[in-house]
């Protein structure tokens, strides 16, 4: 009887521990699961990025005006420079894809503050997210993209994606409404979750930012020059001269939604210019130390917390499960070689 | 003085009172740990507490074996058999170990995987190795088995004492609960 209590207790506290691990709820979406769907539909590419496998790296710095002080307490924002890192990508799990127009563009930040906290951001050239929740990312990835079995869109599929999520159907309206620049240089960049900025006396404002080119937007082509024409055309302007953009914050105000990135914040929101991003030198990944940095959203310095966005803390689950899987594996070389930027 | 030769009943208090905190400290890590390989929502909450635990816990971890080395332990219930406690020791050193490389591999994981060791607010750790992307990849597989095998360990040490406590009820458990007990001779010399 005794004995019969003593396994009982012990399978019980096993069992609770595997539970939590998610051992008896094989179908909730965990993070792994959420990069097996990148492999499933792009093939598991060894080293790389299971999404925005392609890119190229970048350093720079940021010089700060002193105007993000007023609402973040974060060193970066005091007048001066840090210097970052960076990373130009094209969305998507294959490294070797060719470059398109119609691709989405990816540029993430880290910017490294001299009393060595950090602040990371991965961005995009579209000003609102496609999906409100990881589980609904999972279902767009799965509806919008090819079968990997026939090379198809799964007909109806994505009809019905966006049947069911009308908030996905409504920001694929304002993508359309912000065509894309002709390159990497000439574009925006958006964080799109809102974050909580928090100042000096503790007090916590909405935020959301994202980069402004300083080079001249020019309108999209309708075509490829090359396989790599996007990235051939970011080095050969960063021989040339240096890049640089302006970091803008947006500030929201009571009612903004902060837990849904499809939403754009009204257009008349206050926006603070925070100074300068400056990228000077690139760098093929098959050399830099930045392509084993994790450009997690959520690596945030004293003065930048997360908002209530459920993408966050998702993003930073599954952005950490692709780099512990790539992190292992043999590194391939990238399509955008050392020759290739050197060139 | 004959009490002085004599072997205390129980463990220093201070080594009972850590014994039971960090109990509670690791049982908290090991299902926290377990949670975020499984959580997309809460993976961020829990990694912001993982963290700043696991530091406690390496810090707690050395008062514990300071004070295990400079106080004098209890005898083993005379009845206990010499095999039975050799393998206490083993696993007593086996959970020492386990408490220190926990936290240490956890800390040398973040530094070879080129991130920041964010405490709490602007509080952070400096990285104790390079940032070394293979070497990140072996210590984030040696974490998980580590934790997996202090969780078999722990739950070994549970049933040992509810062994000893329900089944023999020789007082093994006497040795380390927090409050003082008496033992007979104790009594005896009122």
């Amino acid at each position: 009887m005794r004995l019969t209590a003593i396994a009982g207790a012990v399978v019980v506290t096993g069992g609770l521990f595997l539970y939590a691990g998610g051992w008896f709820t094989p179908h909730e979406l965990t993070p792994a699961a959420m990069i097996n769907t990148f492999e499933y539909l792009n093939g598991t590419h060894p080293g790389f990025r299971r999404n925005h496998a392609k890119g190229v790296c970048v350093t720079g710095y940021f010089e700060s005006n002193g105007q993000g002080q007023v609402i973040s307490k974060a060193q970066v924002f005091r007048p001066g420079r840090v210097p970052i890192v960076g990373r130009f990508a094209l969305a998507g799990g294959k490294p070797y894809a060719a470059d398109t127009p119609a691709t989405i563009r990816s540029l993430a930040i880290l910017f490294k503050q001299a009393d060595g906290q950090e602040w990371r951001t991965a961005m995009v050239n579209i000003p609102v997210f496609v999906v409100k929740t990881p589980q609904a990312f999972n279902e767009f990835q799965l509806a919008s993209s090819p079968d990997p079995a026939t090379g198809k869109n799964i007909p109806g599929a994505m009809p019905a994606f966006l049947a069911k999520h009308p908030e996905t159907a409504a920001a694929l309206q304002v993508i359309g409404q912000h065509p894309f620049s002709s390159g990497f240089g000439d574009s925006p960049y958006y964080a799109l979750n809102a974050f909580r900025f928090i100042d000096a006396q503790d007090k916590s404002t909405p935020v959301r930012w994202y980069v402004t080119p300083d080079q001249t937007f020019t309108a999209n082509s309708t075509a490829a020059t090359g396989k790599n024409y996007l990235f051939d055309g970011l080095i050969a302007q960063l021989h040339a001269k240096p890049l640089s953009w302006h970091l803008i914050l947006t500030i929201g105000q009571p009612g903004d939604p902060t837990a849904d990135a499809t939403q754009a914040w009204p257009p008349d929101r206050k926006q603070i210019d925070a100074g300068t991003l400056t990228i000077n030198t690139i760098e093929s990944e098959d050399t830099s130390p930045t392509r084993d940095i994790n450009f997690d959203p959520l690596v945030l310095p004293d003065g930048i917390a997360p908002s209530d966005d459920p993408l966050l803390s998702a993003r930073s689950a599954a952005y950490s499960q692709s780099f512990t899987r790539r992190e292992g594996e043999h590194k391939m070389p990238s399509a955008i070689s050392t020759a290739e930027v050197e060139k | 003085m004959s009490t002085f030769t004599k072997s205390p009943a129980q463990f220093a208090l201070l080594s009972r009172i850590l014994h039971w905190l960090m109990a509670a400290c690791l049982l908290a890590m090991l299902f926290i740990g377990v949670s975020m390989v499984a959580s997309l929502g809460d993976y961020h909450t829990l990694l912001s507490i993982h963290r700043p635990l696991g530091i406690l816990i390496l810090l707690l971890a050395v008062i514990r074996l300071a004070t295990r080395l400079l106080t004098r332990i209890p005898e083993f219930p005379p009845a206990m058999p010499r095999q039975e406690r050799f393998v206490v020791k083993a696993s007593e050193r086996l959970l020492y170990t386990l408490f220190f490389a926990l936290p240490l591999v956890g800390w040398a994981m973040l530094s070879a995987g080129h991130y920041p060791i964010v405490m709490f607010g602007a509080v952070h750790l400096p990285p104790i190795l390079p940032a070394r992307p293979e070497l990140y990849a072996t210590l984030r597989e040696t974490h998980t088995i580590l934790a997996y095998l202090l969780f078999l360990a722990f739950l070994a040490h549970l049933s040992a004492i509810l062994f000893h406590t329900l089944i023999l009820r020789d007082g093994l458990l006497e040795r380390m609960v927090p409050w003082s007990v008496r033992t007979v001779e104790d009594k005896s010399e009122v």
